[in-house]
């Protein structure tokens, strides 16, 4: 079947619409969900922007060995003054490492799935809610630059779990303290926390689920890959829910590193 | 017995209004109840779609209170107070009171090539339990259209009707995709043709839908991930630039995999 060979039968364009012309006919308050959405990723985008750029002290806390997620992996000149000792490499970057590091969760969430529905709503407002009129007269949907580029999510997917890997490395790592000897902590236990949501919100991602078994038309002839494809379904229907806890909780593990590492509070010690 | 505010669009093609009606409440009653009383007593010409009365023949799609929804599945102790704004589907031409022309569906319909199924085999065609459970979900769709009335790319952005399937035939295209018998590969065709693009993913035609269908879910985005395959893959593209070779269907892709 080549795509020219189907018939482009004629839609009829212009009738008149009933119904009175208003935006919305709704009365609940559809606006809560979009206004909740542009609060929070509002204040994660500002927290990140200044754990990244400014905050470039107490992101390691040397005597759990508690390093924050958006420091990881940590390279350049700032992470050898602030002693993490794990990764010194291109010590030639004077900026904050984190500049390079989250270009790319940034990425994988900026094109996600979900994430793509949550701001396409509340921030373009197109549509802020449904059947509340689209905010754009005009609308192209992903069809066109720049909104096309969307179709690499699989890219970001693959970069979000080397990144996976790497946080939890650093959340094994927090059990081994400088002193010897194996350790736990409200730290570590907050490490471990963050790297299994990440690991949940990934192998939950639609990009995932597709590549896992969903492309194949075939599943009966693929059996390994209907398994993989099962396995993944369940947590691809929780792909919101883990969006946005992993989100909270990656940035609250940044906090709580620097509350330890500045001395406000104590890691306190499990055994 | 308390009084019961209906506020029902009236008109055609040449213009209409909200007009309110009084009309006393009664228990356990759904919307279309209501509206078949006031037929009944009040307003003999009112025109509505109905058939079936038990959610399954997908008639009665109309807006209540600004959503769509069936009026025969809604029920009205479940409406907040007040009046109960009753409207035709936004998206298509109306013809009368709550009566819309939805032959922009058919047509799309048309449009979708038919399965394609292999030279039958000696012994007949067979297919696995696991594989026809797949498709199962897509065809709980009782065509009520209300996806493709919430659908904002049609119904704020009446230009794109001419190349839009809609959630509807997404799923229709999808369970095709994904049936192991069909031989057509239409990944280019909704990609080019059926405006498979133009969905930005906002799920109100999940959220819509009375068969409760994840229609966003379990086929526009494995379509759009098909999409991708097929066609926007930066490797893939940067591959097929190198060995001179042509995209690949489906099927050829698939096998590949373990
Ligand atoms: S998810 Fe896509 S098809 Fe469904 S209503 Fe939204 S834009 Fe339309
Ligand atoms: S997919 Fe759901 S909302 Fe759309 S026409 Fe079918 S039953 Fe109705
Ligand atoms: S009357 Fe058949 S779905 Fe409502």
């Amino acid at each position: 079947m080549a795509v020219d060979d189907v018939t482009i039968t004629e839609v009829k364009l212009g009738g008149r619409r009933g119904g009175p012309d208003v935006p919305t006919l709704r009365t609940d308050k559809w606006w809560k969900l979009p206004l909740t959405t542009v609060v929070v990723l509002s204040a994660f985008v500002v927290y990140a922007t200044w754990a990244a750029f400014l905050g470039t002290s107490n992101f390691f806390y040397e005597a759990h060995n508690l390093l924050s997620p958006f420091y990881s992996p940590c390279f350049g000149h700032i992470c050898q003054t602030n002693n993490v000792t794990s990764s010194p490499f291109l010590d030639w970057w004077k900026f904050s490492p984190a500049l390079i590091i989250l270009v790319f969760p940034l990425g994988f969430r900026m094109t996600c799935y979900y994430y793509r529905k949550a701001y396409y709503r509340s921030f373009w407002r197109s549509p802020v809610a449904c059947a509340v009129q689209d905010a754009h007269t005009k609308y192209t949907g992903e069809t066109k630059a720049p909104l096309i580029i969307q179709n690499i999510h699989r890219y970001f997917f693959y970069f979000g779990l080397v990144f996976n890997v790497l946080l939890t490395v650093d959340a094994v790592q927090a059990f081994i303290w400088p002193g010897g000897g194996v350790h736990m902590s409200i730290g570590t236990l907050v490490l471990c926390l963050n790297a299994s949501l990440l690991w949940l919100y990934s192998l939950s991602c639609h990009a995932c689920r597709h590549m896992c078994g969903g492309q194949v038309r075939n599943f009966s002839q693929h059996p390994i890959r209907h398994k993989l494809w099962k396995f993944v379904t369940p947590l691809n229907a929780k792909h919101m829910q883990f969006a946005w806890m992993s989100l909270v909780v990656v940035a609250l593990t940044d906090v709580y590193v620097r509350l330890v590492a500045s001395g406000t509070i104590t890691d306190l010690k499990i055994f | 017995m308390t009084d019961l505010t209906m506020r029902i669009w009236r008109g055609d093609e040449n213009g209409g209004e909200l007009v309110d009606y009084t009309i006393e409440s009664q228990e356990n009653e759904v919307v279309l109840d209501v509206i078949h009383r006031l037929q009944a007593t009040q307003i003999p010409d009112l025109a509505c779609r109905w058939n079936c009365k038990a959610g399954k023949c997908g008639s009665c799609s109309a807006e209540i209170n600004g959503m769509p929804r069936l009026m025969c599945m809604t029920r009205m102790d479940q409406l907040p107070q007040g009046p109960v704004t009753i409207t035709p589907m936004r998206t298509f031409p109306i013809i009368r009171d709550l009566v819309t022309d939805v032959s922009f569906n058919y047509e799309m319909a048309k449009r979708v090539p038919a399965f394609n199924p292999p030279p039958m085999p000696e012994g007949g065609y067979r297919m696995q339990q696991i594989d026809v459970e797949r498709g199962q979900e897509f065809r709980k769709c009782i065509e009520c259209f209300m996806c493709q009335n919430v659908c904002h790319v049609i119904r704020d952005h009446e230009e794109n009707k001419v190349n839009y399937a809609g959630p509807r035939f997404f799923i229709r295209y999808a369970e095709l995709e994904m049936h192991p018998l069909d031989t057509n590969d239409r990944r280019e065709l909704v990609r080019e043709k059926m405006g498979l693009g133009l969905c930005n993913i906002t799920k109100c035609c999940t959220e819509v839908c009375p068969e409760h269908i994840k229609i966003t879910d379990n086929a526009i985005i494995p379509l759009k991930e098909r999409a991708v395959d097929a066609h926007y893959d930066p490797v893939a593209w940067l591959g097929r630039k190198i060995t001179g070779r042509k995209k690949r269907t489906a099927d050829e892709a698939a096998a590949d995999r373990p």
